[in-house]
């Protein structure tokens, strides 16, 4: 199992525990996981079959490139987080 | 330099080339963004608004367009409308509909010199007497400057058709375009057991990144709907996606030739001219030219954010922190994105804070929309943390690097927004301070008469991003390599990554010849921003370097009719293992290689290199009578991972200080109450020159980076983010007076003291 820690607003709006635990062999299948147990997590997640813009997934203190493809092989953590944006707006 | 892990026998990496685009622009060959000319071509003009918050209730541009040598005249109605679509992740994020309505307003203008219109003319005086012909008739509005007035109840509303997002709920009527927060740990807790807790508010005014060269954009609109763009960027396809976004066309009609840059530090990722001169060249179905004046930057382009932050810290009775909390509300200007997400990243990064609550907002204010700069709010929120640490440590008694010491993040460390640091070399950094000459140094407390100094010190921090590169090489007949990158040299970048792909080669930096070029001619790279340059597109050159090997190694084994395994290559040399006589020069397998021309190609789509941490140390010298501060001595310590060309590493620390002093004394937007800004020429808006500033000392600590092959950290960033509460921390030290306020201007500095008496 891995942790999982979803940012403040999803636990708020969906009373999800701050530290909460799921398994995937990747990251889409861990997100279809966590909705399993939490309804409506994944819409706030995922976009289009895509990680949704604005957010990023931190594997074990590294943001992932490959989004729901991720592998999640001998994996401890994941921290769900919004994305550092701004710029050419 | 102070050197913590083991050192590597590199042959180039480390050493000081002299840069590969030196001579071109010291003798002046270079083309920036002004220089392009081409046949036929027009030249473009804007109208700006004089109104910081506006209705647009119409717009007569009849009389311009019946002007002579007037060919064409385009308001946002020649744009196409899009919807309120999230572009991307990154440095480069935002809405599509604000990118386009910041390039011209459609229905509000939300602050002076937003762009209303625009012509093409025959030349320079015509165009500008042909924008004077536009007549916009406004709805004025009460115009909000500042957080403080954009978050009032009764606040005049920005964007009456968006709805803010508010720690997941949407709110309509609101300038706060974004409520996030972040929690560990059980704060209240901490703060309870707390021996000592110490909360301050600082204000920080929007400042200007400074670079020397203006915007411009031109563009050529052809028959086939095909747009060519030449412009000054950071990011060549950035521009192009915006542009593409903007005109609503296939990414591939667009493409983008970036010119030479002079400076960006962040201001050069957006665009503003570009589409204007690509609608004004369809109409005319001539080549546009549009030039931004020096006020035009300060006006209309994006400032670094303004905003208070209010930072609390508890500790116990042994030094330990228990407990943080931070406020922080920064300014978006116009349009949503203040970099909330990376202040809340950067406002207790150098610290292990068992608990921890962040709340950050985004508020839209009538200042132009601002840009990423130096290290985008880490700055701000530094100023906060690193005043109240040394505040702990005046109180407490505490030697202010002992303190961080005792409570530095390090690798395991849980950081702010929960996951753990990986490699990090702020404790490495800390202890090279106080190693330091500098630091072991009597401040001399007794100047000259009327002259009182101080010394500070403080910490910061930036998480240097990875993202896409693309490099290609190629192996000439004369056995030198041609490096094709995407990246805008901004810092000295060619040289870094030229180096890179030299040391695999083992052979000279000056025998790869780097070249940056449009983007049709290279794969997908991200802007040159976020301090990922020579850590991503020198990973994606590394890797070429070893490809452009492996076909050496073929190339050889068909020419020499033996199996490659049999072969090998070093320093410029392929050799047959079994035969010492049997090897060949790059230059004599480059001459008629079997098979075709030897080339390669490498592309990466890296995650963070692991943050970078800065100590700078600053002693000052204060005329209590008329408040003028002087920088004395002053040292910047970072730790830089890999050091591939130091001179140039050395220059990013120096000039990111340069930058962090003139924030901390002198510059700022000083704004009438109507939303104008005053001081909008660099007479008036005060940046440090070198006479204003003694030489910046440089050590460089080296802890690698875990994620690249050379242990490359980004370290354009880090040292813009410590000066300004370093030197807080050393008025206070000088002075007994704490100033919260950015710039910490000479009459800030009388006025406390008058108040002190």
């Amino acid at each position: 199992m891995i942790k999982i820690f979803l940012p403040y607003k999803i636990r708020e709006n969906l009373d999800v525990p701050t530290e909460i635990e799921a398994y995937g062999s990747n990251l889409r299948n861990l997100i279809d996981h966590i909705e399993d147990m939490y309804p409506g997590v994944k819409e706030y997640l995922v976009d289009e079959g895509k990680l949704r813009p604005g957010m990023s997934a931190v594997i074990d203190g590294k943001t992932t490139r490959l989004g729901l493809i991720h592998k999640l092989d001998n994996v401890a953590e994941i921290h769900f987080l919004p994305s550092i944006a701004g710029g050419s707006k | 330099m102070v050197s913590t892990p083991e050192n590597k026998n590199y042959k180039v990496i480390g050493t000081r080339p002299i840069r590969h685009d030196g001579y071109d622009k010291v003798t002046g060959r270079a083309q920036y963004g002004a220089d392009i000319k081409l046949p036929g071509m027009l030249t473009g003009a804007v109208a700006r608004s004089p109104y910081a918050h506006a209705k647009i209730k119409s717009i007569d541009t009849s009389e311009a367009e019946k002007m002579d040598g007037v060919f064409a005249v385009m308001t946002a109605k020649d744009l196409p409308r899009l919807g309120d679509v999230v572009r991307g992740n990154s440095e480069e994020s935002g809405s599509e509909k604000h990118l386009s309505e910041n390039v011209m307003a459609f229905d509000k203008v939300l602050y002076k010199g937003h762009v209303v219109a625009a012509v093409a003319a025959k030349d320079q005086n015509t165009a500008f007497e042909a924008v004077k012909k536009i007549k916009v008739d406004y709805e004025v509005l009460k115009p909000v400057i500042d957080v403080d007035q954009a978050m009032a109840k009764d606040a005049s509303i920005l964007h009456e058709d968006y709805s803010g997002d508010h720690l997941g709920k949407k709110v309509k009527n609101t300038n706060i375009a974004a409520h996030v927060r972040h929690e560990n740990g059980d704060i209240d807790n901490g703060f309870e057991k707390s021996d000592l807790v110490v909360e301050k508010e600082v204000d920080m005014q929007t400042v200007h990144q400074g670079y020397l060269e203006p915007h411009s954009g031109t563009a050529v609109w052809d028959e086939e709907d095909r747009v060519k763009v030449w412009t000054s960027t950071q990011g060549s396809f950035a521009v192009r996606d915006s542009v593409s976004k903007v005109l609503d066309l296939d990414v591939s009609r667009v493409k983008v030739t970036p010119m030479e840059i002079g400076g960006g530090f962040g201001g050069k990722i957006p665009i503003y001219l570009e589409p204007i001169s690509a609608v004004l060249s369809k109409k005319t179905r001539r080549p546009v030219k549009t030039l931004m004046s020096r006020t035009d930057v300060f006006d209309a382009t994006g400032p670094g954010p303004g905003g208070k932050v209010k930072v609390k810290i508890g500790i116990d009775s042994e030094g330990k922190i228990l407990a943080a909390y931070a406020d922080i509300r920064l300014e978006a200007g116009a349009y949503p994105e203040a970099f909330i997400e990376a202040a809340a990243k950067c406002v207790f990064s150098c610290y292990d804070v068992p608990s921890m609550k962040i709340d950050a907002y985004d508020v839209v204010v009538n200042k132009p929309s601002s840009a990423p700069y130096r290290a985008p709010a880490s700055p701000q929120v530094a100023f906060a943390t690193e005043t109240v640490v040394d505040e702990i440590c005046n109180i407490k008694g505490y030697d202010p690097i002992d303190f961080r010491l005792k409570n530095v993040a390090e690798k395991g460390t849980r950081t702010a927004l929960g996951p753990k640091y990986r490699t990090i070399g702020l404790k490495e950094c800390l202890e090279a301070a106080k190693d330091s000459d500098h630091w072991k140094s009597n401040l001399d407390s007794n100047p000259k008469p009327g002259k009182k100094r101080g010394r500070g010190i403080a910490s910061g921090y930036w998480f240097n991003i990875g993202f896409k590169s693309s490099v290609n090489l190629s192996l000439n007949p004369d056995g030198k390599v041609a490096l094709i990158e995407g990246s805008t040299d901004i810092g000295g970048s060619r040289a870094s990554i030229a180096m890179q792909a030299a040391e695999v080669l083992g052979i000279p930096a000056e025998d790869v010849r780097p070249s940056v070029v449009d983007t049709d001619s290279i794969g997908i790279t991200d802007v040159t921003g976020g301090s990922r340059t020579t850590y991503a597109t020198g990973y994606a050159a590394y890797n070429a370097a070893h490809k452009l090997i492996e076909q050496i190694i073929e190339k050889s084994a068909l020419k020499w009719d033996i199996n490659k395994d049999q072969i090998e290559y070093s320093d410029g040399v392929v050799k047959s293992k079994a035969d010492s006589e049997l090897k060949m020069t790059l230059k004599e397998i480059a001459d008629d290689p079997p098979g075709g021309p030897i080339v390669s190609s490498a592309s990466v789509d890296l995650e963070e290199a692991g943050g970078g941490f800065a100590v700078h140390i600053a002693d000052l010298e204060i005329d209590e009578e008329t408040g003028k501060t002087d920088i004395v001595n002053y040292t910047a310590i970072q730790d830089v991972g890999k050091a591939i060309h130091p001179s140039y590493v050395e220059g990013q620390m120096q000039g990111g200080a340069a930058q962090g002093i003139g924030w901390a004394l002198n510059e700022e937007y000083f704004m009438s109450d109507d939303g104008i800004m005053l001081n909008s020429s660099y007479l008036d808006y005060r940046m440090p020159t070198s006479l204003d500033l003694p030489m910046i000392n440089t050590i460089m600590v080296e802890v690698p980076s875990e994620e690249h092959p050379y242990g490359v950290r980004g370290v354009g960033e880090p040292p813009i983010v410590p000066p300004v509460p370093a030197i807080g921390n050393a008025i206070n030290n000088a002075l007994g007076l704490r100033l919260l306020s950015t710039p910490m201007k000479p009459s800030r500095i009388t006025e406390a003291l008058k108040r002190k008496k």
